[in-house]
Formats: structure tokens, sequence, C-alpha cells
């Protein structure tokens, strides 16, 4: 094969070339999905999503230093002298947030609430993306009967109430009252069942666009394996949806975990604090001016479920090139990017050609971005056609690797 | 229509003639127009100080390769940018034959929205996305006349079956009820081409209107462009990258580059007296029938093959092969090939052309075990392909490359360059590792005369051509006896395009492989095949030599299709147009 390679490029040996070739190196940290999207944001998408970061952030804090933050236990009555706590007691110097008819100090609850919602986040997302992928993605790609089945079973699932099914499982796991990790259990498997058919959905979806890809037949042609094309190719190149449905799923656990102990199925308050129970508690003091006990778990639930939201939603927004705000140019400014596959001159010797696309590479920013041939004005052009403009979204954003800022 | 006598009457001189270019006539005049886009990246400038003018019923071609500014110069006519777009210049349309014309980048909203359809109406390449399926045919051309203010029903209705015959609908008066997917990709731009001109606009601008259609198809299209001129008066702005197109239908050509005009002229002056090196080049590159590819070596000597393939052993053998997709319910059975044989010798290139539909690419697809054959047989490297065990055939997978058509999409995004050409030889252990093939890869790249350094980079940070060189350096690694392009050059521009054709056969000629080249263009197939097969509905129309069928075609099918490919020469092919009437009428 080495007949035709008098055209080398370079000299043996000389990296130079190849030195000034290679991409700047790229943190880890920058590929990561929101990282990437903040800094692509502009504007009020950019608010939205540092809001939600910052409420997100805020309460894992809380969260994991919730033993130093709150000033007593979350099922503690008495104090430290065996006085026991005042009942319904307004906001004082002792209780900041005021205490519960039970006796519980709000503020503690609620700070060991966090810890809760948490977990429960945590819970129910790794019950259900690891099978909810790998399932649509069988599903995909084999299509079939297999596909046909899944696909009922997943619009069967669709038409359950998540909360009723919520409530089957408390019962089932717990008998109604529950654990702490009974009624954890018992929101993340219900959250499971509903979320599952979600990533499956999504997940089958990409994996039957990529399955027609040039480069998944191209991996057949080749003779890859079919678990070789599964876990190279297309489990990558489907994952891209994922980061927006796992920050809603988040936010729909917390809301199921607070409903069931508003309703009574929740957590026992001895075994953890739970803001849905509280709101529970609660109910009969709003009636008689005790503000106290239902604000602050009801504010904490909209908070949390406000701030995840806020992320999903601008990384669905990001994620789209049609939906992305950006800056307005102002004036005609900007360099003609370097689209052209002409060479001037034919003649001139490849390592020529290369030097000068190398030195370009690093001088200059090559603009042109990913998944196809489209030139960036072209694919701008194109997102004004509704019909093509689908095909545009479908490109990967893979601009992180191109654009070098 | 009064006002489209009217104009036909006033501009009766000759629509080949120049002087038309005077100010005073020309139906737009760009100045000094300038556009930049935002993007994530930061601005980028789309085109620069482009100047020209549109002269009245004149159809004026724009050529360039893809990223000129061709496409985003002619929405500029009609604003149609996107809001990150900021545009600078001027664009004067007079629409009507008094003053000085209005500028259209500073216009009202609703001016605007009066002067699109009105004064001028866009036709895109796609038909199929600019209909709307749920919607029939006179309801949609009616919603242009709707929104230019006309409402009596009985009068619309007339209107658009008026429209629907000019542009050749047949049983137009029944037809006008039917929903888009009841008609062929050609007629369907047919009624594009009908919503345009249903207003009577003075101005047409047609973005690359022929592209997604077969030639013959093409060639009908750019009739009615032409009656579109001549009939109904109207200006005409095409945007191809065809110089075949450009030749058949333009009267003048602003040749783009790189977001400037380098040239603008006659067509006659473009193509026999160009001015600009990068016309010159443009034109040199464009294939022609023909025109066998020399290809040289760094000595200047003719690279040859060593070995007639006559005396070649058959590498593949299909006889009376049957390839059905099996119908939806309730629907018969698709026969995409029908009773084809065939065979490829060892080192012979075998061009298959047709148009889409026609079982060309199945055909291929087959070969290469990616789609199962119903009847027949055919015999692969030695072994039947009916009803093949995959894992039988996957130790003869390494002896078979595949390039295909979209060299977007050939590439796994998520893998760099060096990933991507090394998956053959992981797959079949010729390496554990992609680090490992370094520096074999390194070696193909250079092969395809691509820099080492390329592999570092991600698929979408090389341009089409070169990802369609690397794309043939996978399928060259595993040094395969039998490759299979699967229209290898069809997404790339014409310069891109003849290296890639000269890189083909460079390596075909030292390396020997067979191959089946699939493609629609059948100048590019006369550059490059020893034999030609002509495929049509599912069947082979016709089979021999190259020579042989390019100059004496004997089925009438094959004499259509050489008849319909516009040749790059003006005078050529007013000559060629003619001869291509000629065997239409016959037909009929």
């Amino acid at each position: 094969m080495s007949e035709s390679t008098e055209l080398k490029v370079g000299v043996p040996g000389d990296t130079r070339l190849e030195k000034l070739n290679v991409e700047p190196p790229k943190s880890w940290l920058s590929r990561l999905p929101v990282v990437r999207d903040l800094k692509i944001a502009v504007g009020w998408q950019k608010g939205m999503l540092v809001t939600g970061l910052v409420l997100t952030a805020f309460f894992l804090i809380v969260a994991v230093f919730a033993p130093w933050i709150a000033p007593y236990g979350y099922a503690q009555i008495k104090g430290a002298d065996g006085v026991a706590f005042p009942t319904q007691a307004p906001p004082s110097k002792a209780h900041i947030w005021g205490t519960t008819v039970g006796g519980f100090d709000v503020f503690s609850r609620t700070v060991w609430g966090a810890r809760t919602a948490v977990i429960a986040i945590v819970v129910a997302v790794l019950l259900s993306i690891f099978a909810g992928v790998f399932l649509g993605l069988v599903s995909g790609y084999f299509g079939g009967w297999v596909d046909r089945v899944f696909v009922v079973i997943a619009d069967a699932v669709y038409s359950f109430p998540s909360l009723l099914l919520a409530i089957l499982m408390a019962i089932m796991i717990s008998g109604g009252q529950s654990s702490l990790w009974g009624g954890i259990l018992a929101s993340g498997i219900s959250i499971t069942v509903v979320y599952i058919p979600q990533y499956f959905r999504t997940i089958r979806a990409e994996v039957i666009r990529i399955k027609d890809c040039a480069y998944v037949e191209s991996a057949k042609v080749v003779g890859a394996s079919t678990w070789r094309i599964m876990g190279r190719h297309l489990l990558r190149n489907s994952t891209r949806t994922l980061p927006v449905i796992l920050t809603l799923n988040s936010s729909e656990a917390i809301l199921t975990l607070a409903g069931l102990g508003f309703l009574g199925f929740g957590i026992e308050p001895t075994a953890a604090a739970e803001w849905g129970y509280d709101l529970n508690r609660s109910v009969a003091d709003v009636t008689s001016g005790i503000w106290w006990t239902a604000v602050f778990p009801g504010l904490a639930i909209v908070l949390i479920v406000l701030g995840i939201t806020l992320i999903g939603e601008s990384l669905n927004d990001l994620a789209d090139p049609r939906l992305r705000a950006r800056k307005s140019a102002g004036e005609v400014i900007g360099s003609i990017e370097d689209t052209s596959v002409d060479s001037p001159n034919p003649d001139e010797s490849l390592a020529a050609v290369a030097e000068e696309q190398a030195l370009e590479a690093a001088e200059t920013d090559p603009t042109e971005r990913g998944g196809d041939t489209r030139t960036v004005a072209d694919e701008y052009m194109v997102t004004q056609d509704p019909e093509i403009a689908v095909v545009v979204r479908d490109v990967p954003d893979e601009s992180e690797g191109v654009i070098k800022r | 229509m009064s006002e489209h006598g009217g104009r036909n009457a006033q501009s009766t001189q000759s629509t080949q003639s120049t002087q038309s270019t005077q100010a005073g006539d020309a139906l737009v005049d760009v100045k000094d127009l300038s556009v930049s886009f935002m993007t994530d990246a930061g601005p980028i400038k789309a085109i620069d100080g482009v100047d020209f003018v549109i002269p009245r019923k004149t159809v004026v071609g724009v050529v360039g390769e893809s990223g000129s500014g061709k496409s985003v110069t002619a929405r500029s006519i009609i604003r149609l940018l996107p809001e990150t777009a900021t545009t600078g210049g001027a664009i004067y349309l007079r629409a009507d034959d008094d003053g000085d014309g209005v500028d259209v980048l500073t216009m009202s909203v609703r001016d605007l929205q009066r002067m699109r359809g009105d004064a001028a109406a866009m036709v895109f390449q796609e038909p199929n996305s600019v209909l709307n399926p749920v919607y029939t045919i006179g309801w949609q051309i009616e919603e242009g006349l709707r929104a230019h203010g006309l409402t009596d029903k009985k009068q619309l209705r007339a209107k658009s079956i008026e429209i629907l015959d000019k542009v050749g609908i047949p049983d137009a008066a029944t037809r006008v009820d039917y929903y888009p997917h009841q008609f062929s990709g050609g007629q369907k731009q047919r009624i594009v081409i009908a919503m345009a001109l249903v207003l009577n606009p003075g101005l047409i601008l047609a973005d690359e209107p022929t592209t997604a259609l077969d030639v013959t198809v093409q060639a009908e299209i750019l009739d009615l462009l032409r009656l579109a001129r001549d009939e109904f008066g109207a200006s005409v702005l095409i945007i191809t990258h065809n110089m075949g197109v450009v030749a058949d239908i333009a009267d003048q050509v602003v040749v783009m580059y790189r977001g400037h005009v380098v040239e603008q002229g006659s067509v006659d002056q473009i193509f026999y007296d160009p001015q600009a090196d990068y016309t010159k080049r443009l034109l040199a590159a464009v294939p022609r029938i023909g025109q066998r590819l020399v290809v040289r070596d760094a000595a200047g000597d003719v690279i040859e093959r060593k070995v007639d393939w006559r005396a070649e052993p058959v590498v593949v053998k299909a006889e009376h092969m049957d390839i059905t997709y099996p119908g939806r319910f309730m629907q018969p059975d698709f026969k995409a090939v029908d009773d084809v044989s065939f065979e490829i010798h060892r080192s012979e290139v075998l061009g298959l052309v047709g148009e889409s539909g026609s079982g060309k690419s199945t055909t291929g697809r087959a070969i290469a075990g990616l789609q199962r054959i119903s009847g027949g047989s055919l015999d692969v490297l030695g072994m039947e392909m009916k009803g093949f065990k995959e894992r039988r055939f996957k130790p003869l997978r390494e002896q078979i490359g595949f390039v295909f058509q979209d060299p977007g999409s050939s590439f796994d995004p998520l893998m760099t360059i060096l990933e991507n050409v090394a998956e053959p030889l992981i797959v079949h252990g010729r390496y554990r590792t992609a680090a490992q093939a370094r520096q074999y890869v390194g070696e193909l790249l250079e092969m395809v005369q691509l820099p080492r350094t390329y592999m570092n980079r991600f698929p979408h940070e090389l341009s089409g051509g070169q990802r369609q060189r690397a794309s043939l350096a996978r399928a060259l690694a595993l040094k395969p006896s039998l490759l299979i392009a699967d229209e290898p050059t069809s997404a790339l521009d014409v310069s891109v395009q003849a290296k890639v054709l000269e890189l083909f056969k460079t390596l075909q000629a030292e390396i020997g492989f067979a191959c089946l080249f699939i493609t629609h263009d059948l100048a590019v197939v006369d550059m490059l095949a020893d034999r030609i097969m002509v495929m049509h509905k599912g069947r082979i129309v016709e089979h021999g030599d190259s020579s042989q069928i390019m100059r004496h075609p004997s089925d009438p099918y094959t004499k259509k299709l050489l008849a319909s490919l516009p040749v790059p020469d003006p005078r050529e092919q007013a000559a060629h147009r003619e001869e291509l009437h000629e065997l239409l009428a016959k037909e009929a």
C-alpha cells in the first residue's frame, strides 16, 4: 500500500506539524453537558440556566451538610436539657422558623428534608436510567416483535397515574407507613415504572434514526458484531437528549415523594424528615393562622423543583439551534469562513498545503460546524425551513469540538 | 393577466443580449451586499461586497461551490434571512416599470409581505418539503392568491387550474383536488413553480430547483423555467452547482467564490472566454461525456493498470437475481431488482447507472450483504448470497470495501478519524486498539492524499471532499479485492469531485480491486468505467463497454438519459436540447 506514498507529508520523525494540528487539549470538564451548555448560553437563557444551577446547588449543599446546618435532629422534640420543645410556637430565637404541632423544629425538619429529597432523586434516576437505556437500545436496533411488545408495554404504563402507582408501591413495600428507605423506595420504584418508558422511548427513537446512518451501515459492512455496533456507535450517539429527561425526571421524583407524604403514605417522622409529611401535618394549622409550619417545607418543594426544571428546560432549548438565543452582530462583521475546497494552484505540493492548513488551524478559527457538509451560513439558512430544520436539529451538537474560543 | 401581456410587449428584445445590464433596465440591482451571521463561534461573514444586476426577462445563473454564498444572496433579495443575520449594502427591486425601485433591505415588513409573491417568488430545492401534505395542491396554489387579496372562490379555482395546465400537469381540472403525495417528484416541482408563477411575479428565485431530481425530470423543469421567462416575462435567478444546467438555461452567469462575485457576464462569455482564474478552474473540473480520465504520477507518466481485466477471474456473478421489499399490509411486495444478471471481473470498474428508485443502490447493498436477495443467485467472492449466514460471510467481509454517498453521515461523529478508519482493522483483529493502528492509518491517509495529522480530528472538522477521501481510506484499509462505491461523488462540488475521481482512478490502477461504481451521473461513469450497466425500474436495460454505450446507445431509455444530460457548453447544449425534444416527440 505504500507504493503511492511518494506524496508524503512532512518529514518522517518531524512532529511539528502534528503538534500544530492537534486541537488545544480540552479539559473533560468543559465537555460535560451542563458546563458546555453554560458556555454557549446567552441572555435570558443563560439567566434561566444559572438560576436553576444555583438553586439546585444550594439544595445539594444543604443536603450534604444537613447535620451541621440544622440546630436539632429531624426527630428531636426535646432540647439538650431534656425540656420538650413548645408546640406550634411562632418563630423565635431558639426556633427560628417556629415549631410544629408535634413539637418538631421547622427549620431543622426543612434542612433534613433536603437530604431525603436528594436521596429520592438519586434512587429514582439510578433505578430507571439503566433499564430504560438498555431496553431502548435493544428494542430500537433489533426492531421486529421484540420492539412491538416493548412499545405496547411502554404505552400501557403511560396510562397509569404515577401517584396511584406510588401509593400501591408504598402499601406493598411497607404497609403504608414506612421507614426512610421504604418511603424512598416506594417513590423511587413508582417513578421508575413510569420513567423507564420515557428513557426507553427517547433512546429508541434516537437509535432508530441513527441505525440508518451510513456509519452504522459502514460498521456492518466491515463486519462489526452487533454488540460492538450497539456499544460503540449507537449508545454514545443516542444519549444526547438524556440530560433533559434526567432533570425533568428528578423533579417528578420529588413531587411524587412529597405527594406520598402529603397523603400519609410517606416516611414516618421518626425515620426521616420529609416535606410532604410536614405539609400534611400543617393543614390544620393554616386555618388557625399558623403560617410557618406550611410555608417553609412548601417553599422548599417549590424551589427545588423549580431549580431542576429550569436546568432541564434551558438544556432543552440550548440543544436546539432554533430555540437557542444568540447575540446579534449589530453590524456586518466577521471574516468569510474558509469553506472553499478549491486550491488556487493545483501543482502546489501537498506538504505546503498541509502546512498552510496546519497554520490556519492554529491561527484562525475554523468555524465549520459539525455533522454534515453544510457550512454555518447554510445551516442557519436551512433552519428557516421547518421541515429541514428537524434534520438540522438531529445533527449532533458536537460544536464544542470545532468551535475554538 | 393584462399586466403580464403588457410586460411581454414592452420587453421584446432578445433575451440573450447583454445590453440589458444597463442599470435603468435592471429588475434587481444588488449593490455592495454583505451579510453576516451571528453564530456560537462569533460573527461569520457569508457574503461580502456582492454587486450584480438581474435584467428583465432574463435567466441569471449563479454558480459556485457550496458555502460560496449563493443561497444567502438569493434569499437576501426577498429578505428571507434568519434573525441572526445582519445585512449591509442595498438591493433595489423595481417591481413596477417606473422609478428607481425600492431597497428591499430597508423595506417595512408590510411592504415586504406584499412584495414577496407579488414581485418575487421562490422555488426551493426539495419540493417534498415545500408542499404541505395535508392540503390539496389547489388550496396551496390559491393560498398565495388569497394572501394577495383575491377572494372569489370560483375565480381562485379557475386560476389554479389554468396555472396547473400551463406548467404541464395533465388533467388539471381533476388533479387540482389531489394531495401532494399523489404526484411524482418532478410533478411536485412543477406545482411549486406553478405556486410561484400564479401571482405573475417579475422575478423567480430558484435555489437548486433540479438538484433533487433525476436528469430526465431536470430537463423538463428547465424547460418550464424557460417558459416562465418567455411566456410570463419573468426573470429567473437560478442557483446551481451544475454547469450543464447553467449552459442549458442561463442567459447571464454570476460566478461566486468565497462570498464574492468573481465574474459576471453572458453565458457565452463565461463558457468560451472566462476571465477569472476561478471560473477557468471550475470549467476545467466539469466532467464531460467522452472524456476518459487520465491520471499521471509525479513524474508525469500515465498510470495504467498492469493487467487486462477481461482475462482476470470473476469476483461477483449475479444470475437472474431478484430483490423484493415486503409490501405493507394489504399491499403487494415491491420488486426493487428484477431478473438481473451481470458479472464483475477482478480489476474491472463496472459502472451502474440509473435514476433514483431504479434499484442500483439495492444491487450494491446486496453484494455487500446489507440486503438479502429473494430470487436467482448472487455469488460474491465464491459465496452464494441467497440465504447467507452472517457468521459465514464475516470472514469475506474484509475483502469488501464500501464507500457511501453521504460523506456527512458515514463517520461516527463521536469518534476521531483515526478510530473510524481503524474500525475495520480492529474488527478483523489486525490491531487490538486504534492507538496501535496509528502508523498504518497514517499511511492510509497519505495514500488518499490527506495529511497524516488529520487522524486526530473529528469527522465534522473535515470538509466534504476530505471526508470522502477518508472514507475511501477506510474502505481500502483491509486491501479489499472488491470495492462498492455508492454515489461516492454526488454530494461533492465539481472541483472536489474531480479530485476524488482522480484519486479513485489512481488507486484502482495501483491496487487493482474490482469495483462496482454506482452513480446517476453519466459523465462521471464515462470517465471511470470499463463497462456500464444501465438500470431502469429494477431491470438492466443495457449492458456493455462504456464507449459503446455512450456513443451508440441502443435502448430508448439510455438514449433518453443521454439526451437529457445537459452538456456544459451552451452552443452544443442548444443542439443537444433539440435532439432531446425530437426524441421525446417521437416517444409521444
